[in-house]
C-alpha cells in the first residue's frame, strides 16, 4: 500500500541496477537543488522507498544539475519568523530524521559529488558512509553557514565533530571555509576524488561492490560502539582549556556580536558529551535560534541578496552594448594611482600610468611590484604572471602617451583647480567611445565637470584606499552624465573585479559623507567631557573596526579639518551648520596648539610608543567626571549617526537603493557586518522602535538624532527598506 | 544564644602541589585528612562519639578527593562511626565556609561540637579536574564573560594602579615574614607533621616558602596570565570594563598565590560541651560574612565581606587588632588594604599563600589556626579573616579572644 502511494509522490530519480544498486538522483525543478518544502517530501519518498526496496545492495546519492546541491534556500529561511520557530523546527527535524535513516541503511550509501555541494548540500554528502567528487578546482565543498550568520543545522555541525574532531573541524565551521576537492580530500571530508566527472558512479559502484562483505562500510563511525571521537570527548580534563580558550578565541573575533560561531563551539562540545541523536536536536534548536532571530536576517540580506544585486550590476543602465576598456590612462601616480593601475593591470588592461615626472610614474611600478612579489611568495601566483602584469604598467610623463584610451582617471590631490587644470590638458586624449573618470571622495562631481566639453562622459570614481584590498567602487553620475557613460562605468568595474555602487552627486556622495558622522559623534561626546577611553572602546563594542578616536589617529586628525575647510572654503558649506561644533572645534585645537597628528607623528588622541597607546592626558582638558550618560546612549550615539545619513541619502535619492546602501556600508566605510548595513539595521531594530529612540536620542543630544522623514513614510505604509 | 568556641585549630605543612615534586605528593589527600584528624583527637584527648559532625572543604572533589572526603576521611581516622561527615565547595573559601557553617550551626544550638575545615591535594587532583560551565561550557562563557581569575587579578592592578614593582615588593614581604615566622617556631603550635604509616616524618614544616627570594628574581618572571589575555579574555574582560585602555599583566608564578597540598581542621563547640570534655576555648567566632559583586573581575568581594561582617558584629574597622586577607594574588591583599584603609604593618604579619601556598579547600581552615596563634602571641582580641572566592564571592569571619 504505501509502496504504490510513494510512487505517485514527489520524488527523486530513482533506478536500481542489475547488481542491486540504487541511483538517486536529486534533480528538483529549477535551475538548483536545494532545501526548502518541495525538497523534503521528496527526501522523505526516496527514503522510504529505499528502506524497503528488495535486493537493495547499495545506494548512490547523485545530482541531474551542474552544481551537486546548493544548500539551505535563503528565501525561505529569511521568511521564517520566531512564531513559525515550532513549525519550522519540525520541518527541519523530519528532514533530519530522512538523512539519519539513510545513514543507517544495511548498505553502503554513497555521495556521487559532481559539483559544487555547500552547506546543506555537503550535509547530505555528510549523511553518506562514503564520498567520492569530482577533482575539478571549480568544485567547493564545504559548510559556508557561518559566513551567512548561520550554523549547519541539517546534522552537519555534529557529524563534522564526530568526524573530525573538535579542534580540527571548529575552524572549518566558524570561519564557513569552503574548499577544493583536493582539500577535502585532505581534510578527510571526502574519501576519493576522480579526474572525470563521467567516472563518478562508475567508481561509486565499484566501490559498493568491492565493499559487499564489508558490514563496516554500511555504517557511520558514530554508529559503531567502539566509535571515539577524535580528540577525546567534551569530559576529558585536556578539553575544559581547549573549550575555554576556543571560547575567547571567538569572542575576541565576534565580540559577542555575531551569535553563530560561539553557537556552534556550543553545540560541538554538546556532541562531544552527548549521544548522537540529542546532539542533532539540539543543532536543530539552535539553528532554529539563528534562523529566527535579527543577525541571521541581517547578514543573509545584504552579503547574499545585496551582494548578488550589486555584483551583477543590478543598477547598470540597459540597452548599451558591454564596454570594454583595452588602455586605461591614470594621471597621478600616487597612492590612488597606484592602486588603480595594479587593480587594472591584474585584470590585463594595458595603463600608462602618468605623473609630472617620470621618476614619480615609475613609482607606481614599485608598487606593483611588492604586491606581486607578496603574491609570487605565497604561491598566489607565478613568476610568469607577475611578469605579464608588469609589462602592462608603462608609466610615463608624456601626456600624448595617453592617446586613443579607453578611459582616463584622473587621481590627483583633492585640489579643484589641479583637478580642472588636468582635465583641460587630457580630456581630449580619450576616444571617440571612451570615457573620463575623476577619482575624488570629496569633491562634488557637477563641480569638476563644470570646464568639461563632454560633461555626459565624465564621472566621478571613488576608489577606496588601499585599492587592491578595497573591493568597493563608488560611481558618482554628475548631472550632466549619460546613462551610456554609467553604463560603461559599470563594465569597468566589472573589468577590474571591483563591486560597483552608483549614487548621485552629494557632498560627500554617499560614503564620504556617512563615514565621518561616527568620527563627528564620537568627538562631540568627548568635547561634552566623556572619557574618551569609554567613547573609544564602546565603538569597538558597536562592532566598529576600531574605535572611533583610535581610527582617527589612524587617518590623520588634521583630515576632517581639511575636509571641512576645503568644502566651507568652495563655498559648499557654511561654517556656522557644522551638527557638532563642539568636536570639531576640539579637534582643531588638538591639530592646531598641540600638533597631535595622529600615528603619523605617533601623537594623537593616544601617544604613541613601544608599540603601546595610551590616551594623551592633554584630553584631561574636556573631561567632566561628573557627566556620565548610559553607555547604550555612547553605543546608540555612534551607530545612529551613519544610519540616519544614510537613510538622508535615500531620502534625498543620493542613494538610489537599498542594496547598494547596505554594500557600501558594510565594505566601504566600516558598517558592523551584523547590522546588514546602515539601511538593513533599521528593518530588524523595527521602523517603530527606531523612530522611538531617534525621538529621545534627539531630544537628549541634538536635533541631528531625528528620524528622516522616509522612516516614517515607511513606518505608515508598514514598508521596510528593501 | 550559645557561643561558637574554637577549641582547636591545626593543619598540615604544606608543601608545593606538583605531581613529583612536591613533599606531599605521595600522601594521599584521604591520609592527609585523617591523619590530621587523628592528630586534633590525641591531642585534645577527644571522644569523638562528642563530634556531631565533620565538615570539610575541598574545592576538586573528584577523583581520590571525590565522593565527600569528609566522611571517608572520618571513617579512615578511625573515629566513631557516630560521626557524618560532610564535604563542601564555595571555591576558595570552601575552608572558611565549613568553619562559618559549624559556627552557626554551634551558635544556633543545633550542634554542639564540630569539626571543620578542608583538604586539597593539588599535585594528586589538578586544579580544574572537576570541570564546571565557568571555564567549560561555551554558552556559559559566551553569555557571562567568563574569563580566568588571573585576568580579574590583572584588571584589579591595572584598575588600581598597581605597578610590577609594588606587586613584586608585596610578594618578597609575603616570604620574608612566613620565613620568619616559621623560622622562629611560630607555626609550631598548630602543625601536625605528616608521617607516614610506620611513625617517620614526611614533612614536618612549610616547605613551600622561598627565604632566598629577591625582587630581581620576582622581577624576571614572566606574566603568568599575558597569553591567555591574547587569547580574547582580555578583550571580553574588557566589555564590562570599557574605560580601561588595555589590562596590564603584571601577576606572575612569584606575586600569586602558590600551588600546595595541605589540609587543616578546626575544632568548634558551645561553652557545655567544652566543659564536658575538659577543653579549653582559645577564642571565639562572633560573625561571618559573604557577599557576592561582579563575577568578572571576580576578586573584589574581601573588602565589602568585611565590612558587612564588622556591621554584624557591631564593630567598627579600629576594633580589629590584626587582619589576615588570603594572597590569591597580590593585588587582591592591596586592594583588600585600600578598601578598608587598613595598615600593612597589622595585615597578614605572618606572610601569606603568596610565600605559603593556596590548598584552596583548605586554605580558610589555615588561616583560622594561623590567625588565632598570633592573636594568642600578640595577646590580641580580634581578628578578621577574609578571601576572595571565585564567581564574584568574598567571605569574612571575625574572631575574639577574652
Amino acid at each position: 500500500m504505501l509502496k504504490t502511494d510513494t510512487l505517485t509522490m514527489p520524488s527523486f530519480g530513482y533506478q536500481q541496477d542489475s547488481n542491486g544498486i540504487v541511483t538517486v538522483t536529486m534533480d528538483m525543478d529549477g535551475p538548483i537543488n536545494c532545501m526548502n518544502l518541495a525538497f523534503i517530501p521528496m527526501l522523505a519518498n526516496t527514503v522510504e522507498k529505499l528502506s524497503t526496496e528488495t535486493g537493495l545492495t547499495g545506494v548512490i546519492i547523485a545530482s541531474a544539475k551542474t552544481t551537486f546541491f546548493a544548500g539551505g534556500d535563503l528565501n525561505w529561511l529569511r521568511s521564517v519568523e520566531r512564531e513559525d520557530a515550532p513549525e519550522f523546527m519540525a520541518h527541519v527535524e523530519s528532514m533530519k530524521a530522512c538523512f539519519r535513516r539513510l545513514e543507517k541503511l544495511p548498505v553502503p550509501v554513497v555521495a556521487a559529488i559532481n559539483g559544487t555541494a555547500l552547506g546543506g548540500g555537503f550535509e547530505i554528502c555528510l549523511a553518506c558512509n562514503y564520498r567520492v567528487a569530482w577533482q575539478d578546482p571549480s568544485v567547493k565543498l564545504g559548510l559556508p553557514e557561518a559566513s551567512l550568520g548561520l550554523l549547519p543545522g541539517g546534522g552537519g555541525t555534529v557529524r563534522m565533530t564526530h568526524l573530525l574532531g573538535l579542534e580540527k573541524a571548529l575552524p572549518l565551521l566558524t570561519r564557513g571555509q569552503q574548499m577544493t576537492p583536493q582539500k577535502a580530500l585532505n581534510a578527510g571530508l571526502v574519501n576519493a576524488l576522480v579526474e572525470h566527472q563521467t567516472d563518478l558512479i562508475e567508481h561509486a559502484k565499484n566501490w559498493i561492490l568491492d565493499h559487499k562483505n564489508d558490514p563496516a562500510s554500511a555504517q557511520q563511525p558514530w554508529d559503531i560502539k567502539a566509535h571515539t571521537i577524535p580528540g577525546g570527548n567534551a569530559h576529558h580534563p585536556s578539553m575544559a582549556s581547549k573549550i575555554a580558550v576556543s571560547s575567547a578565541q571567538i569572542q575576541q573575533k565576534t565580540r559577542g556580536l555575531l551569535p553563530a560561531p560561539e553557537m556552534i563551539l556550543d553545540i560541538m562540545v554538546e556532541a562531544a558529551r552527548l549521544d548522537f541523536d540529542t546532539a542533532q536536536t539540539i543543532e536543530t534548536a539552535k539553528f532554529v535560534e539563528l534562523v529566527t532571530g535579527p543577525v541571521a536576517k541581517n547578514i543573509i540580506t545584504a552579503m547574499f541578496f545585496n551582494m548578488n544585486q550589486v555584483k551583477g550590476g543590478h543598477k547598470r543602465p540597459q540597452g548599451f552594448p558591454r564596454h570594454h576598456v583595452k588602455r586605461l590612462g591614470i594621471i597621478g601616480a600616487g597612492m590612488m594611482g597606484q592602486g588603480i593601475a595594479y587593480s587594472a593591470a591584474m585584470a590585463g588592461i594595458q595603463v600608462h600610468l602618468k605623473d609630472t615626472d617620470l621618476k614619480s610614474a615609475e613609482e607606481g611600478i614599485v608598487y606593483s611590484q611588492k604586491l606581486l612579489q607578496k603574491k609570487l611568495d605565497r604561491g598566489r601566483i607565478d613568476s610568469h604572471k607577475m611578469q605579464q602584469v608588469l609589462a602592462l604598467i608603462h608609466p610615463t610623463d608624456t601626456t600624448k602617451d595617453l592617446k586613443g584610451c579607453d578611459l582616463i582617471i584622473e587621481a590627483v590631490f583633492e585640489d579643484k583647480e589641479l583637478k580642472h587644470q588636468v582635465l583641460q590638458e587630457h580630456e581630449d586624449l580619450t576616444n571617440e567611445n571612451g570615457f573620463w573618470g575623476t577619482n575624488t571622495s570629496t569633491l562634488p562631481i557637477n563641480v569638476l565637470a563644470q570646464n568639461a566639453t563632454n560633461k555626459q562622459s565624465f564621472i566621478g570614481l571613488h576608489f577606496f584606499s588601499p585599492v587592491d584590498k578595497m573591493p568597493l567602487l563608488e560611481i558618482i553620475c554628475g548631472e550632466h552624465t549619460d546613462d551610456a557613460t554609467l553604463a560603461k562605468a559599470f563594465d569597468f568595474a566589472k573589468q577590474i573585479n571591483k563591486l560597483p555602487i552608483v549614487v548621485n552627486d552629494s557632498l560627500g556622495f554617499y560614503t564620504s559623507r556617512t563615514i565621518g558622522t561616527k568620527m563627528d559623534e564620537a568627538l562631540q561626546m568627548v568635547a561634552e567631557g566623556l572619557d574618551p577611553v569609554l567613547v573609544d572602546n564602546l565603538g569597538k563594542a558597536v562592532g566598529f573596526p576600531v574605535g572611533m578616536l583610535t581610527l582617527l589617529d589612524q587617518l590623520k586628525l588634521g583630515l576632517p579639518l581639511l575636509i571641512n575647510d576645503t568644502q566651507v572654503s568652495m563655498g559648499l558649506k557654511d561654517p556656522h551648520q557644522h551638527e557638532t561644533p563642539e568636536g570639531m572645534a576640539m579637534l582643531r585645537e588638538l591639530v592646531e596648539q598641540h600638533d597631535r597628528q595622529g600615528r603619523i607623528n605617533d601623537k594623537g588622541f593616544y601617544t604613541y610608543d613601544d608599540h603601546q597607546k595610551h590616551i594623551w592626558p592633554g584630553l584631561k582638558k574636556w573631561l567632566k567626571p561628573e557627566h556620565s550618560i548610559p553607555h547604550q546612549d555612547i553605543k546608540d550615539r555612534l551607530l545612529f549617526r551613519p544610519v540616519i545619513e544614510t537613510l538622508r541619502c535615500l531620502e534625498e535619492n543620493v542613494l538610489t537603493n537599498v542594496a547598494d546602501a547596505n554594500i557600501a556600508s558594510i565594505l566601504g566605510i566600516g558598517a558592523p557586518l551584523w547590522t546588514g548595513g546602515y539601511a538593513q539595521f533599521v528593518n530588524t531594530y523595527g521602523l517603530t522602535e527606531f523612530i522611538v529612540r531617534c525621538d529621545t536620542l534627539a531630544q537628549a543630544y541634538g536635533a541631528r538624532f531625528n528620524a528622516p522623514d522616509i522612516v516614517y513614510q515607511y513606518e505608515k505604509l508598514g514598508k521596510t527598506f528593501v | 544564644m550559645p557561643l561558637a568556641y574554637i577549641y582547636d585549630a591545626v593543619r598540615t605543612p604544606r608543601s608545593r602541589g606538583k605531581a613529583g615534586v612536591g613533599s606531599l605528593y605521595g600522601v594521599k589527600p584521604i591520609n592527609l585528612l585523617a591523619e590530621l584528624l587523628k592528630g586534633l583527637e590525641s591531642r585534645n584527648q577527644l571522644d569523638t562519639s562528642q563530634v556531631d559532625d565533620v565538615l570539610m572543604g575541598c574545592v576538586t572533589p573528584v577523583g581520590e578527593q571525590g565522593s565527600n572526603i569528609a566522611k571517608s576521611a572520618v571513617i579512615h581516622a578511625g573515629w566513631d562511626e557516630s560521626v557524618p561527615g560532610f564535604q563542601l565547595d564555595r571555591f576558595c573559601a570552601s575552608g572558611l565556609e565549613a568553619v562559618n557553617t559549624a559556627a552557626a550551626k554551634v551558635a544556633s544550638g543545633m550542634d554542639d561540637l564540630i569539626v571543620a575545615g578542608g583538604v586539597e591535594s593539588m599535585s594528586r587532583v589538578p586544579m580544574g579536574s572537576n570541570g564546571g560551565p565557568f571555564l567549560s561550557d561555551p554558552e556559559y562563557i559566551a553569555n557571562n564573560l567568563s574569563v580566568p581569575q588571573g585576568i580579574g587579578a590583572d584588571l584589579i592592578a591595572t584598575i588600581e594602579g598597581y605597578s610590577r614593582e609594588q606587586l613584586d615588593s608585596y610578594a618578597l614581604q609575603s616570604q620574608q615574614r612566613a620565613t620568619h615566622a616559621r623560622d622562629s617556631g611560630w607555626f609550631d603550635g598548630s602543625v601536625i607533621a605528616v608521617t607516614d604509616t610506620i611513625g617517620g616524618t614526611i614533612l614536618q614544616r612549610d616547605d613551600f616558602i622561598k627565604p632566598d627570594t629577591s625582587l630581581e628574581g620576582l622581577g624576571a618572571l614572566r606574566a603568568a596570565f599575558a597569553a591567555l589575555g591574547n587569547y580574547g579574555f582580555d578583550d571580553m574582560a574588557l566589555r564590562k570594563y570599557p574605560h580601561v585602555e588595555t589590562i596590564h599583566h603584571v601577576h606572575t608564578a612569584g606575586n600569586s598565590s602558590g600551588v600546595v597540598d595541605g589540609a587543616s581542621a578546626i575544632l568548634i563547640g558551645n561553652q557545655a560541651i567544652g566543659k564536658d570534655l575538659n577543653l579549653t576555648p582559645r577564642g571565639r567566632i562572633i560573625a561571618t560574612a559573604v557577599v557576592a559583586n561582579d563575577p568578572i573581575i571576580m576578586l573584589t568581594g574581601p573588602g565589602p565581606a568585611a565590612k558587612k561582617c564588622l556591621s554584624k558584629a557591631g564593630l567598627s574597622i579600629e576594633d580589629i587588632d590584626l587582619w589576615e586577607i588570603n594572597e590569591a594574588f597580590a593585588s587582591v591583599a592591596l586592594r583588600f588594604m585600600k578598601d578598608l584603609d587598613i595598615s600593612p604593618d597589622i595585615t597578614n604579619v605572618n606572610g601569606g599563600a603568596i610565600a605559603m601556598g593556596h590548598p584552596l579547600g583548605a586554605t580558610g581552615g589555615c588561616l583560622v589556626s594561623i590567625m588565632l596563634d598570633e592573636l594568642e602571641r600578640r595577646n590580641q582580641k580580634r581578628g578578621l579573616i577574609a578571601l576572595c572566592v571565585g564567581g564574584g564571592m568574598g567571605i569574612a569571619t571575625i574572631i575574639e579572644r577574652d
